[in-house]
C-alpha cells in the first residue's frame, strides 16, 4: 500500500510541478499579481509531496518490501540499514527521485530566500524550476517508475552492487546532485531573466550566491567521489576519466566559468550574454551528465536501444530544455546590453581568456566522452577512450588557464598595462621557477610534466602571496582590522585560488614520485618500499554481515620503530558472488601508505601490492580549500541583504525616536 | 639443554622475521613494461577499467599474455599492435589517429583556435568602442534601490 501511496504522490507532485510551471510565468507575462503569487505555495507543496515520495520509496527499502521492483534488485534482507537507505539512490529511479527532490529543495530554497526579488523576477524564476521538474516526473512516471511493482514478489532481493556498499555511497551522491542540481537556479535565474528582459547587473548579484552555492557542492560531491575511488577501487588512483566522472566534472568546468563570469557582470556590466550562455550550457551539462550517466547509454549503446521508451524520453527532454533555452537566448541575446568598454590587457580580458579555456576543456571533456557512442552508432566499430587521451588533450589546456589564474587578480579593470604587469610580477616568475628546478632536484626526480606542474602551483602562491601583501599594506591600523576590513569574497577568492595550487601540487608530487611494489608474501616476510619496512602478519578469516573476508595485516617500521599497521580485506559478498579488495590505508599529510591484499598462492603466501603516495591527500585538500573559499565569498555581508536593511530599519528607528 | 633450545626457536623465529618478500615478477625491466602497457589497455569485460585496475580473470589472463610478449623482447608498439589486430581498437584506451578519430584528436585544438579567435575579435571590438556604457550613475543608483528593497 505504502508504494502506491508513494506513487499517487509522485503524481500530485506532478500536477503540481505543470502548475507551479505555467502559472507564475503567465502571470508574470500579464501582470497578474494573484497568479505570480502562486509561486511560493505551489513550490512548497511540490516539495512535500516528492518529499512524502521519496519518504515511501526509503520506507520500502528499510521495510524490506521485495514486491517493489527497484526495491528487490537493488537491495537485500542482509545489506546493513543505512545502505539499505543509500540503495535509494543506487540505481536509475531511484536517483532520479533524488533528482526531483533536491531539485524541489532548491525551488523552496529560492522562494524563501528571494524577499528581495521583483515578483515578476521570482515568479518567473520558480516557473522555470517548475517546468524542469515537470520533466523529470514525467519521465519517472512514464518509463522509469521506482515505485512498480513486481508480481509475485521475489522472496529476497538482488543486493546493491558491492562497490557501492560504502559509507562514501551515503554522502557522494547526495552532496554531487545539489551541485548538479544547483545549477537549475541559475539557470532559472538566466531563463527568467532572458523572458523578463531585465538582465543587468542586481540580476547578476542575485544569482551569485546560488551559483557558488551549487558550485561548492559540486567541488565537495566531486572531491568525496574521487577519495571514495582511491579507497575503494584497491590500487590507489584518485581519477579514471570515467563517462561518469566526467559527467560531474563537465558541469563543473563551465561552473568554474560562470561564476567568474557573473563576477564581471556584477561589477562592471560585461559578459552578460556570455554570463547567460554559460549558465544555460552548465544546466545543459548537468542534464545531459545525468542522462549518460542514468541511462545505460555508457555501457553501450545496444542497451540504450532496447528500451527505446527511455532513450527518446531523453533525448526529447534534452532538445526541448537545451534547444528551447539557446533559441531563447538567440532571440533575447541582440538586446542585451555590451557593459562597459575594456582593454586587450585588461583583469576583463585575461577572465574572459580563462572562461574561454574552462569552456573548450569542458567542450574536450564532452568530445572524449561521447565519441565512441557516435562512432558505435554509425558503425564505426568501437574504440576506447581513456585517460591517456584525456591527459594528452587536458593538461595544454590547463596550463595556461593556471597561469593566467595567477595574473588575472593582479590586473587592474578596464585597463592594465603589460610591462606593469611584468615589472610586478617578475619576482613571483623567478621564485616559481627557481623553486620548480630545484626541489624536485632535491627530491630526485625533475621531468617536464613535475616542473611545470610545480612551477604552475608555486606560481598561483607567489602571486596571491603579493596581492594579498598589497592589498593589506599602506595602513596603520593593526592587521586584524586591515583583514577584517577587505571583504569576505575576496578572501574566498584567496583561498579558492590557493587551494588550486595545493591540488595542483598533490597532482604533480603523486604522479612524479609515487612507488609501489608487487610481491609474495607468507606470515614474517618483510618488503621494503621507500624507506619503511612491511611485515606481514598473516591473513585471518573474517565474516561480515552479508560477506565473508580475509583480513591480511601489514606491519609498518621505520629504522625498526613501528609507525602504523596496515589491514587490508579482500571481501567476498555472498548474495552477488563478487569479490571487493578493501584497501588498508594510512593517510598523512606527507604521504599514504598503500597496502592491497591479493590472491592466496600456493603455500600459504598472499600476493600484496604496497604503494606509497607521496602528497596524494592534497589533492583532496585542495578541493575542500575550494570549496571553503566558496562559503567564505557566500558569507560576504553583501549578500546579507535582509540584515542590512533590517539594520538600516533600526538606525531610522533610533533616529526617531530619539 | 633448554636454553639451547630457546636458543634455537628465537634463532629460528628471528630467522622467519629477517624473511625477504620475493617480488611477484623476477624481471624488473619487463615489469615495468607491463605495467605500462597495462595502464593503456582495457580490460575488455570490465565495465570501465584498464589491465592495471581490473582483477578480473579475463584481465589476469591478458596481462599475462602482455607478459609473455613482453619477455620475448617485443616492443610496445608491437604487442598493441598485436592485440588490437586480435580484439580490435576497443582494447586500447589511446585511440589510434586515423580519419575515424581525426576529429577527437584535433577537435579540441581546433576548438581553442576558434575560441582564440573568437576571444581576440571580440577583446578587439570591446577595444574599439566608442561609448563606454559600463553602470551609469543612474543604473547603480537604481541597482542599490532594488538590492536594498524589502518586499
Amino acid at each position: 500500500m505504502i508504494p502506491e501511496i508513494g506513487h499517487f504522490a509522485l503524481i500530485l507532485a506532478l500536477l503540481v510541478a505543470i502548475m507551479l510551471g505555467s502559472f507564475p510565468i503567465i502571470g508574470a507575462a500579464r501582470g497578474n499579481a494573484v497568479w505570480m503569487g502562486f509561486a511560493r505555495p505551489l513550490a512548497h507543496v511540490h516539495f512535500y509531496l516528492i518529499a512524502f515520495s521519496f519518504i515511501c520509496l526509503a520506507y520500502a527499502f528499510a521495510a524490506m518490501d521485495y514486491s517493489v521492483a527497484y526495491v528487490a534488485n537493488n537491495s537485500n534482507s542482509q545489506l546493513p540499514l543505512q545502505f539499505r537507505i543509500a540503495a535509494v539512490w543506487g540505481g536509475h529511479e531511484g536517483s532520479l527521485l533524488l533528482w526531483a527532490l533536491i531539485l524541489s529543495i532548491w525551488t523552496v530554497a529560492v522562494s524563501l530566500f528571494s524577499k528581495h526579488i521583483p515578483d515578476d523576477m521570482r515568479a518567473r524564476i520558480l516557473g522555470v524550476m517548475g517546468l524542469v521538474s515537470v520533466g523529470f516526473l514525467l519521465f519517472m512516471l512514464m518509463a522509469s517508475n521506482p515505485f512498480e511493482r513486481l508480481i509475485p514478489a521475489v522472496l529476497d532481493g538482488r543486493d546493491l552492487n558491492p562497490l557501492l556498499q560504502d559509507p562514501g555511497m551515503i554522502f557522494h551522491p547526495p552532496m554531487l546532485y545539489m551541485g548538479y542540481v544547483g545549477f537549475s537556479v541559475a539557470f532559472a535565474f538566466a531563463i527568467a531573466a532572458l523572458l523578463g528582459g531585465q538582465l543587468d547587473a542586481a540580476w547578476a548579484r542575485w544569482s551569485r550566491p546560488w551559483t557558488t552555492l551549487a558550485w561548492v557542492f559540486l567541488t565537495l560531491g566531486i572531491m568525496l567521489g574521487s577519495n571514495w575511488a582511491y579507497y575503494e577501487l584497491g590500487w590507489g588512483g584518485w581519477w579514471f576519466w570515467d563517462a561518469v566522472e566526467n559527467a560531474s566534472f563537465m558541469p563543473w568546468l563551465v561552473g568554474t566559468a560562470l561564476i567568474h563570469s557573473l563576477a564581471v557582470t556584477e561589477k562592471r556590466g560585461s559578459f552578460k550574454a556570455w554570463t547567460v550562455l554559460l549558465a544555460i550550457c552548465a544546466f545543459s551539462l548537468s542534464l545531459l551528465g545525468t542522462f549518460l550517466v542514468r541511462s545505460g547509454i555508457i555501457t553501450s549503446v545496444h542497451a540504450f536501444a532496447t528500451d527505446p521508451r527511455r532513450g527518446v524520453f531523453i533525448l526529447a527532454f534534452l532538445v526541448i530544455v537545451i534547444g528551447g533555452s539557446l533559441a531563447l537566448f538567440a532571440w533575447r541575446a541582440p538586446a542585451i546590453g555590451r557593459g562597459g568598454k575594456f582593454n586587450v590587457v585588461s583583469r576583463e580580458s585575461f577572465l574572459l581568456a580563462n572562461n574561454v579555456l574552462l569552456a573548450v576543456a569542458a567542450l574536450s571533456v564532452l568530445i572524449g566522452t561521447l565519441y565512441p557512442l557516435f562512432l558505435d552508432a554509425l558503425g564505426f566499430g568501437k574504440i576506447s577512450v581513456g585517460p591517456p587521451y584525456f591527459d594528452a588533450v587536458f593538461a595544454p589546456l590547463m596550463a595556461p588557464a593556471l597561469f593566467l589564474m595567477g595574473i588575472g587578480p593582479i590586473a587592474r579593470w578596464k585597463n592594465a598595462s603589460l610591462p606593469e604587469l611584468a615589472k610586478r610580477l617578475r619576482w613571483a616568475f623567478g621564485i616559481s621557477i627557481a623553486t620548480a628546478i630545484i626541489l624536485p632536484l632535491i627530491l630526485g626526480n625533475l621531468t617536464p610534466m613535475i616542473g611545470l606542474g610545480l612551477f604552475l602551483a608555486f606560481w598561483i602562491i607567489v602571486t596571491t602571496v603579493y596581492m594579498v601583501s598589497q592589498r593589506l599594506r599602506d595602513s596603520d591600523q593593526a592587521l586584524l582590522t586591515r583583514i577584517k576590513a577587505v571583504p569576505r569574497s575576496w578572501w574566498g577568492m584567496v583561498i579558492a585560488h590557493l587551494g588550486i595550487a595545493v591540488f595542483t601540487i598533490g597532482v604533480t608530487i603523486v604522479k612524479g614520485f609515487e612507488s609501489e611494489i608487487a610481491v609474495r608474501m607468507v606470515p614474517g616476510d618483510v618488503a621494503h618500499l621507500a624507506g619503511f619496512d612491511f611485515t606481514f602478519e598473516g591473513v585471518k578469516e573474517i565474516t561480515g554481515p552479508n560477506y565473508s573476508a580475509s583480513k591480511g595485516q601489514l606491519r609498518v617500521t621505520k629504522n625498526g620503530v613501528e609507525r602504523t599497521v596496515l589491514s587490508s580485506e579482500k571481501r567476498l559478498y555472498t548474495v552477488t558472488n563478487m569479490p571487493m579488495t578493501e584497501a588498508g590505508i594510512s593517510p598523512a599529510f606527507i604521504h599514504d601508505l598503500y597496502a592491497s591484499l591479493g590472491e592466496p598462492l600456493s603455500d600459504g603466501a598472499w600476493s600484496v601490492r604496497i604503494y606509497h603516495k607521496p602528497m596524494v591527500e592534497w589533492i583532496w585538500f585542495g578541493c575542500i580549500m575550494m570549496g571553503f573559499g566558496g562559503l567564505l565569498a557566500l558569507s560576504d555581508k553583501r549578500y546579507r541583504i535582509k540584515k542590512r536593511a533590517k539594520n538600516l530599519a533600526e538606525i531610522n528607528l533610533s533616529k526617531v525616536e530619539s | 639443554m633448554f636454553r639451547l633450545i630457546v636458543a634455537c626457536f628465537m634463532m629460528q623465529v628471528t630467522c622467519v622475521w629477517a624473511e625477504e618478500a620475493q617480488p611477484l615478477q623476477a624481471d624488473l625491466a619487463v615489469e615495468m613494461q607491463v605495467q605500462r602497457l597495462s595502464e593503456e589497455l582495457r580490460c575488455l569485460v570490465c565495465q570501465n577499467q584498464t589491465l592495471a585496475d581490473s582483477h578480473s580473470d579475463l584481465a589476469l589472463d591478458l596481462k599475462r599474455e602482455v607478459r609473455e610478449m613482453a619477455t620475448k623482447g617485443m616492443t610496445d608498439e608491437a604487442i598493441v599492435d598485436y592485440l588490437v589486430a586480435r580484439y580490435g581498437d576497443f582494447v586500447r584506451y589511446r585511440p589510434a589517429l586515423k580519419s575515424s578519430t581525426v576529429l577527437l584528436w584535433f577537435g579540441p585544438f581546433a576548438l581553442l583556435l576558434a575560441g582564440g579567435i573568437g576571444l581576440f575579435i571580440q577583446l578587439r571590438r570591446r577595444q574599439a568602442m566608442t561609448t563606454d556604457e559600463p553602470l551609469s550613475a543612474e543604473e547603480a543608483r537604481k541597482v542599490d534601490e532594488l538590492l536594498d528593497k524589502e518586499s
